[in-house]
Formats: structure tokens, C-alpha cells, sequence
């Protein structure tokens, strides 16, 4: 198949950037996204154009580290699939893509299609962990876990930190990706004793980078796991336990 | 025997044997022994050491972590753009340990027995023994860290039976176990970040180590959003930065994987250990076309609930679900009714090769077999099976566009993993004092054959267990010294090096992308050293190496500066390296004439097609020793005894 494409290119964090046209021609529909976009770059290189830069690695949806707007959707049209398992059979013959980083003032873009995401990073340093040291852990199956409960952690703790969820966000709040972080803590036995110290220090460290959530709900249908926004409303709800002076003097 | 001796390095030329510096003693009593005997670092002093951890995957974010929490000072890099990714997430089937908590014989003793015969019997006996004795540590701390591990409807920990085991010691989050052992080990060490006991940098290649008076005293390092390089020392430095298969160019490895950081290491000293025990998995996606550019690992687990088979007639063209059960043949249930679909990963990869060298492939490039679950939905109902498989069915769906609950997955085998990398003794030092490799990067435990959810164990093993213990041996000799200046001459001229490398790839001005090469070179080396080996097919290859390098040099063609994010420039050093490499695994692959676990030579096998080893002449570790530029690698050995398990053909029939 052929397409056109439109790709946001920039040479660094400080240089302006711009659209540049590109001609996608006899792309194979098995093809995924980024190998369609690994054949651009080989035809770039061979007519001594700079290759568009972007980020990947796992190439299997796991690893969180691809993610552009395609066509304006974060990770493009399929739901529930990062930018590298979606595939060219997902488009026409023919058709017009516009490719562009993910946009938010707390991720600036350093290179094309490069984003740097690592506010996220601060928030998990902010708490996102259980304070234990190694060795120091019983044996596994002295806490039993509800099903239940396992399953929900579990459920959260699927986030692939790709970013989607911002991008996708009118205001660029960050609520999805640090609700489903705390509550995949919060959620399970190990994760009590520090629950309120930890819904508090992770939400002010998000509001420091991030913008508020307006209940818009971009990010859910945005996320390529599919996480719920259910996750941030048990964030609000501990989040406001958390302010009550005997939760903060008992911790539970 | 003579295992004990202690490393000289200066005695070494005349030593005929590497030396592990194992303890002998009967076996359960090793480690502690060792532990005990071991110096060391009491908690006042820790803080007056640094040490540098290169990459934080699963063993190297485990190791800062816990070296972080015990008071060192640590820097830790890794070229992603964050300790949350690296090719350790993307780990599906689960971790071993042998908890026996499903009361079916299991016990540490059962693993280390399990583990050394499915090496094929090509490991060091103590080495094993003490991961099957720390495996139990591993699930308690990743459990306390809030691992979202299966659990049944009591509430306690669910455990499953994975390829090579008769017993169900294997952990799970459902098919996303590597992830979540990850995020567990990345949010410890986001808490010594926090402490302040880790500094942290990440998109930072490290491109060489620095060796002074025959020892590590640091590294070099490429930030690759600036493009700049800096110098780094510590009183110890660790590589934990993964496997090779990307050697192949097409493997399950996640697309940055790469062998830079201990190939430029083994040029400046460091035993690389057999570079040809590669692991080619059964069971992965076949390629659709050949603009593919990696491959989809299905997990391992499915071989417990699916079936694997071809028609019986080669010409058979109806849809699998047409074709009677008469007329297919469930080749590895026929071959080896004992463990049927649970046979190791080699032997079920070579029987499917076979089926597909037989022509009796399936799909449209006849390059896969069935994996049927139409008996297990129909036994334990579609549910059961999604609540097991679910997201894995899901990714086969998305790449095949094919619903598995109702056709039969297609698999083919592919490089997965590597079990040969840089030679390490018991303490997980390499052959340069002060350098350290732990997971998939060092060459320990696996021996020529890694069993399925082992790999986990051993990275988190060394990095939480074993490292945090006997680095103090080596530190405790460099009290309240400080570590060399980064303006010492010894970095200033690796520095200059890495820059001139860089300028160099930059200058070559040909006409050929650095993938073109990557890609000639995967295919040499599937074909010549990947499932079956022989020695004319490896001479070939080495022949062909050489020429894709010749080409390299000369025609390849890097756009951009080096001071700024150039992502072709990152690839061609790691390309240059596996270059290196491929040659060094074709040679090891000649030299060890014998068939063992990965390593299989049509030469050395039995009348029915197994593997033949040959114990009286092979029984050893191939260490290689970089000898220079122009002069072949020289192969130094370390014996391997098996004092505990009998030596056997392995048989899973
Ligand atoms: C698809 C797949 C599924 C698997 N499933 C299982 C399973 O179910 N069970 C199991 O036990 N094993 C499994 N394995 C194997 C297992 O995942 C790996 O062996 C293991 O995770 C390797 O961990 P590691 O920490 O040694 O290396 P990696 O996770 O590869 O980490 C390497 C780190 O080093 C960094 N790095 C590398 N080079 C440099 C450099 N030059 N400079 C700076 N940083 C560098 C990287 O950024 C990264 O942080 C699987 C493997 C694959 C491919
Ligand atoms: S490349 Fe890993 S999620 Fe897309």
C-alpha cells in the first residue's frame, strides 16, 4: 500500500520544529506501524535526509517505551494497542497520516517523535514503592491476598508508563498513569502501611509537573491497556481519607 | 580438585585451568560457608565505597537497589529512558523458585537437579545449588514489594508447571511476570533514588570501562540526547546489561538488546564464556514477511494446555480445524510420551525444525507448526483458558489477525536468549578484578540450556542475593582509598578512543544503512549458527563475517553529528560489536565438537537424531581471552566436576 505521511520533525529541544511530507510507497498491510516508519528511515538514509527519530524497544506493547499521535489519537485508531503492535492493515491504501509526539509542557520533545517523560519518574521516587529492604521480606504466603484484590492490583499495575494518557489529556494531567500507580499499592496488604503517606506524596508530585483533571476521560479510551478511570477516583477517595487528622496519626 | 585455588592474575599464563574459587564441602552447605568466610564491610564503611552498575534490568536494578540499601554509594546508567523498561519487561511466563507449595515433591535440591541436567550439564555444580537455595528469598521479597503474583481463591500464591519441570514451582503474573518483577525492583530502587544513595542516569550508553594496574576503575559513558561523553570511576564496576541475541538481528530480545557493553569489556580483558550456548525458543510467531523486524515471543506456559502438531501429509492443504485427528501428527506426544509438549526448549525447537525441514510446515510460508487448545477449552471450558492465556491469545490476535480460541496458533522457533556471555568465578567477578557481570550478561548457572522461568531467578539471584554479598571480598581491600581520578591518563585516553570510534562511523560516508548490515549478519548466523551447527556451515559463516565487516567499514552510512540524539549512530556501535561477536560464537561453535543443549553440531548426534555430548573431552567452560586486534581470541578452560549429578544422556522420552 502507499500513504502520505506528515511527520513532526525537530532537530533538538530548543530548535523549532515543523511538518515534513514523506511518501510511504509499497508498505506490506503485515507491516506494523514502526516498520512501516523503519522503511521510511531506510529510504531517508539512502537520500542523505537525517532518519525520523522515535523511541521503541519491545515492539510487542510491553515496555511502554513508543507512543505518537496518529492522526490526532494517541497510539492511533485501534484500542487498546500501543503504537507498535498496531498494523498497516489498520489503514487504506492511500490514505494521509499525520505523526506527532506526544504534546505536554511537562514532556518537551528532544528529538522528532522523542519525548522526555521522566516527570514520571519523580512521582514514583515521590513514593510509588513499598519501604522494604531485601531480605528483610517473610515468607510469601503469610499474607493472603483476596483473589479480588490480587486481580485489581494487578489490573492497575498493567500500566506500561507509555505517556498515552497525558497526550491524550486536554488539560495534560498525568491522573491515569499515577492513580493506576498508587492504587496497584494501595490496593494490596503490603501496600497499608504506607497508603496515606503515599497517595499524598505522589499526588503533589504529580501536580507539580502535571495539569488537573477535569473528568474529561481521554485517557481511559487513550490507554493502550485499557486501564480504568475507575483507578482514579479510589486516588481521589484516599487522597481525601489522607487529610483526615486521624488517618495521618494512625496511618490506617 | 584444583577448583579451589584463589585468581593470580599473574600466575595465570602458566596456570593451565581458570580457576571459579568455588568452596568445596558438601553442597547445601557452600554458600553459607562462603558467605561466612567472605570479608566483610561493616556498615560505617559502606558509604566510603561507589560502585557503578551499567544497566538496570532486572539483575542490575535488584543489584543498586539492594546496594543502595545496604549504605554504598552507587551510580547507576542505563541507556533507556527509564529504570522502568528494559528488554527484562517483557518476560511472560513466570519465575521459578522451589517453595514446593503445591505439595508435589518439589525442593531446592529437586531444582538444582532439574537445572544442572537441563544445562545439558555444562554449569558449575555450586553455582547452581545456591540459586535454587535463593529462589526462595526472590518470591518472599517480590511479594513484600506488592508483585501482584496469581493467587488462588484462598488467597495464597498459585503456581504453575513450565517447560522442562514435572513439578509446578513456577510464579506468575499472569502473562506479564517480568514486568511486574521489574517494577518491583524499579520501585525499590526509585526509593534509593529518592534516598539520595543512587544517582541515577538513564538514555547514557556506556561505550567502554576504564582499566588501571590490571583492575576496573570505571567507565565511559555516551549521553545520548547530548552526545556527550564523561568519565566515570568507582571501586567497582557491574555489567548487567543483558543477552545478545540480537546477533540474530530477528529474535524475541527487545530491539536495543546488544552485546556492546561486554564485548568492548572483554576486549579490555574480560573472559567472554561460551559465546555459542544460544537458546532458540519453540515457541514464537513466524515471520510473515522479510520487512519483519523483530519476533513475538508466545509464552512457554501455553505449551501446558496446547498441543503441538502437523498434518500427517505433507500436501495436506484444508484448515487445521478440517483435519482429523487421525491424520495429525502429534509429534512431540509420539516422540517423547513422558513429557510430550513439556520437553525442553531445544529439543522441541529442533523437532520442529524438523517437521518444517520435512516440508510438513503449516501456513501460508509453511514456516510453523500448530499449537492447538481445542482439547484444553474443551476440557476446562474458554473461561479457564482466558484467565490463563488471555492477554497472550490477545497479542497473537493482534500481529496474525487470527482468533486462537478457534484456529490453532502457528509457532516457529526463534533466538530468545544467551546463555554463553562474560566468564564470571563464584563471586561473579569477571577475569579484571573489580569487574562484575550478573544476568543474562554473565554466563553462570544456564549451561548450555536454560529452562523455561530461570532467567528471572537468576538475575533477581544475583542482583538481591548473591552480588551484595561477595563484592565486600574485593572492596574490603580498597578501604579509604579513593577511586581513580576521571582526568587520570588511563581515562583521558579511553575517552579520546570512544570519540575517535564515533568520528569514525560518522567519516565512513558509504551508501548502506547500518540495518542493511545488522540484517546480512542475522541471517549468517541463523543459518550457520543458529538451531544446527556443523563445521563446514561455520567455517562458511566466519568467512562471510568477515566480509559483511569489510563492508561495514566501508560502507556504511551514518547521517548526523555525534552531539546530538543520532539514533543510527547508537546502532552502528552495537552493530560493529555483534560483528565481533559472531565471529567469536562460530569459532567457539567449531571448537566444541560435541552437541549439548543449544549447541547442536550434525555431527555429534545419535542414531535417532539426539544430541551426543562428549563429557570425557568437553566437560569444561570455553573462556575466551582477547588477544589483540589482529591475533584470534585464545581459549582458556574451566573444568566442570559433577560430584551430585550423575552425569547422563538426558532423555525425555
Ligand atoms: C520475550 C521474552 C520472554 C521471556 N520470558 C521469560 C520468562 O518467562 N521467565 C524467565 O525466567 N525468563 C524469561 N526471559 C528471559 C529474561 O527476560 C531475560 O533473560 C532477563 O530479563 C534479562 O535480564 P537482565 O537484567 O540480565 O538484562 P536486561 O533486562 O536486558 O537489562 C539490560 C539493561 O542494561 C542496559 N544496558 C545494556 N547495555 C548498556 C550499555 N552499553 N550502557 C548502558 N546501559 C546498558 C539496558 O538499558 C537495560 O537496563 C524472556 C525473554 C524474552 C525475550
Ligand atoms: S515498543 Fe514497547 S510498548 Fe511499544
Amino acid at each position: 500500500m502507499d500513504l502520505s505521511l506528515k511527520v513532526w520533525r525537530q532537530a533538538g529541544p530548543d530548535a523549532v520544529g515543523g511538518f515534513k511530507s514523506y511518501e510511504a510507497k509499497g508498505i506490506s498491510p503485515e507491516a506494523s506501524f514502526l516498520e512501516m516508519l523503519d522503511d521510511v528511515n531506510e529510504h531517508l538514509n539512502e537520500a542523505g535526509e537525517d532518519p525520523i527519530a522515535f523511541d521503541h524497544d519491545c515492539r510487542e506493547g510491553i515496555c511502554g517505551m513508543c507512543g505518537v499521535m496518529i492522526n490526532g489519537d494517541p497510539h492511533g485508531p485501534q484500542s487498546g494497542t500501543a503504537t507498535c503492535q498496531l498494523h498497516m492493515r489498520k489503514f487504506n491504501d492511500g490514505d494521509s497520516i499525520t505523526i506527532e509526539p506526544w504534546r505536554a509542557s511537562s514532556m518537551p520533545v528532544i528529538r522528532d517523535l522523542i519525548v522526555d517523560r521522566s516527570a514520571f519518574d519523580r512521582i514514583i521516587e515521590a513514593g510509588g514503592y513499598i519501604s522494604i529492604n531485601t531480605g528483610a521480606a517473610p515468607d510469601a504466603n503469610i499474607i493472603a491476598v483476596p483473589k479480588e484484590a490480587a486481580e485489581a492490583a494487578m489490573d492497575a499495575a498493567s500500566c506500561i508508563g507509555c505517556a498515552a494518557c497525558v497526550a491524550a489529556c486536554p488539560n495534560s494531567a498525568a491522573n491515569l498513569f499515577t492513580a493506576a500507580k498508587i492504587q496497584h499499592l494501595n490496593l494490596l496488604p503490603q501496600g497499608q502501611p504506607e497508603r496515606f503517606t503515599r497517595t499524598v506524596a505522589m499526588v503533589e508530585t504529580m501536580e507539580e509537573y502535571f495539569g488537573s483533571c477535569t473528568n474529561h476521560g481521554e485517557c481511559e479510551s487513550a490507554c493502550p491497556k485499557n486501564i480504568s478511570i475507575d483507578f482514579i477516583a479510589w486516588m481521589n477517595r484516599d487522597y481525601v481519607k489522607a487529610q483526615f487528622k486521624t488517618f495521618q496519626k494512625t496511618g490506617q | 580438585m584444583g577448583l579451589i585455588r584463589k585468581m593470580n592474575m599473574d600466575q595465570e599464563q602458566t596456570e593451565p585451568f581458570l580457576s571459579s574459587g568455588e568452596p568445596s564441602g558438601p553442597i547445601e552447605t557452600r554458600w553459607d560457608n562462603h558467605r561466612f568466610a567472605t570479608k566483610l564491610v561493616n556498615p560505617a564503611n559502606k558509604r566510603k565505597y561507589e560502585i557503578i552498575v551499567i544497566g538496570t534490568g532486572l539483575a542490575g536494578a535488584s543489584a543498586a537497589a539492594t546496594f543502595g540499601e545496604l549504605g554504598y554509594r552507587v551510580k547507576a546508567f542505563t541507556f533507556h529512558d527509564s529504570a522502568r523498561r528494559a528488554h527484562s519487561i517483557a518476560a511472560q511466563g513466570g519465575i521459578n523458585a522451589a517453595k514446593n507449595y503445591p505439595n508435589d515433591g518439589d525442593s531446592i535440591y529437586r531444582l538444582f537437579y532439574d537445572t544442572v541436567k537441563g544445562g545439558d550439564y555444562r554449569s558449575r555444580e555450586s553455582n547452581v545449588y545456591r540459586l535454587a537455595q535463593v529462589s526462595n528469598e526472590i518470591v518472599d521479597q517480590a511479594t513484600a514489594q506488592g508483585v501482584p503474583f496469581a493467587r488462588e481463591y484462598g488467597g495464597l500464591l498459585d503456581n504453575r508447571s513450565f517447560g522442562g519441570a514435572q513439578v509446578s514451582r513456577t510464579f506468575y503474573a499472569r502473562g506479564q511476570t517480568g514486568q511486574q518483577l521489574l517494577l518491583g525492583a524499579y520501585q525499590s530502587l526509585s526509593r534509593q533514588v529518592s534516598a539520595g544513595t543512587v544517582e541515577l542516569h538513564t538514555r547514557s550508553e556506556m561505550l567502554e570501562i576504564v582499566v588501571k594496574d590490571d583492575r576496573a576503575v570505571g567507565v565511559v559513558m555516551r549521553d545520548l540526547t547530548t552526545g556527550e561523553v564523561s568519565s566515570h570511576s568507582a571501586h567497582a564496576v557491574v555489567l548487567a546489561t543483558g543477552g545478545y541475541s540480537n546477533v540474530f538481528y530477528l529474535s524475541t530480545n527487545a530491539m536495543a538488546s546488544n552485546t556492546t557493553a561486554i564485548w568492548r569489556a572483554h576486549r579490555k580483558g574480560a573472559y567472554f564464556a561460551n559465546p555459542c550456548y544460544t537458546q532458540i525458543h519453540p515457541t514464537c510467531i513466524p515471520a510473515s514477511d522479510e520487512h519483519q523486524s523483530k519476533l513475538t515471543l508466545m509464552s512457554e506456559s501455553l505449551r501446558n494446555d496446547g498441543r503441538i502438531w502437523v498434518p500427517l501429509d505433507p500436501e495436506d492443504a484444508r484448515p487445521p480445524n478440517d483435519i482429523p485427528q487421525a491424520e495429525r501428527d502429534y509429534y512431540l506426544e509420539r516422540q517423547y510420551p513422558a513429557f510430550g509438549n513439556l520437553v525442553p526448549r531445544d529439543v522441541a525447537s529442533r523437532a520442529a525444525m524438523r517437521m518444517i525441514d520435512e516440508n510438513r510446515g503449516v501456513g501460508p510460508l509453511k514456516n510453523g507448526v500448530y499449537l492447538d487448545f481445542k482439547s484444553a477449552i474443551d476440557r476446562l471450558g474458554k473461561n479457564r483458558i482466558e484467565e490463563r492465556y488471555g492477554n497472550l491469545f490477545e497479542m497473537y490476535e493482534r500481529i496474525t489477525d487470527e482468533n486462537p480460541y478457534e484456529v490453532p496458533m502457528r509457532i516457529y522457533p526463534a533466538p530468545h536468549y544467551t546463555m554463553g556471555g562474560l566468564w564470571v568465578d563464584y563471586n561473579l567477578m569477571t577475569s579484571v578484578p573489580g569487574l562484575y557481570s550478573i544476568g543474562e550478561a554473565n554466563f553462570s548457572d544456564h549451561g548450555a540450556n536454560r529452562l523455561g522461568a530461570s532467567a528471572l531467578m537468576q538475575g533477581l539471584a544475583d542482583g538481591y542475593f548473591v552480588l551484595p554479598y561477595t563484592i565486600g571480598q574485593y572492596l574490603s581491600d580498597y578501604l579509604n582509598t579513593d577511586p581513580v581520578a576521571t582526568d587520570d591518563d588511563a581515562f583521558v585516553e579511553v575517552e579520546t578512543e570512544v570519540k575517535e570510534r564515533n568520528a569514525r562511523f560518522l567519516a565512513i560516508g558509504g551508501t548502506r544503512s547500518v540495518d542493511h548490515f545488522h540484517r546480512e549478519l542475522g541471517k549468517v548466523m541463523i543459518e550457520y549458527c543458529g538451531l544446527v551447527r556443523s563445521r563446514e556451515g561455520l567455517e562458511k559463516a566466519i568467512s562471510e563475517i568477515r566480509t559483511i565487516k569489510q563492508e561495514f567499514w566501508t560502507d556504511l552510512r551514518i547521517l548526523g553529528d555525534s552531539d546530538s540524539l543520532n539514533q543510527s549512530l547508537e546502532r552502528a556501535g552495537r552493530v560493529a560489536d555483534f560483528i565481533e561477536l559472531a565471529e567469536l560464537m562460530c569459532r567457539d561453535a567449531i571448537d566444541r565438537e560435541e552437541s549439548c543443549g543449544g549447541h547442536f553440531r550434525v555431527e555429534h548426534q545419535t542414531n535417532d537424531g539426539e544430541a551426543r555430548r562428549d563429557d570425557e573431552n568437553f566437560s569444561f567452560v570455553s573462556a575466551w581471552e582477547w588477544t589483540g586486534e589482529d591475533t584470534p581470541q585464545v581459549r582458556r578452560t574451566e573444568p566442570l566436576e559433577f560430584e551430585y549429578v550423575a552425569l547422563s544422556q538426558r532423555s525425555y522420552k
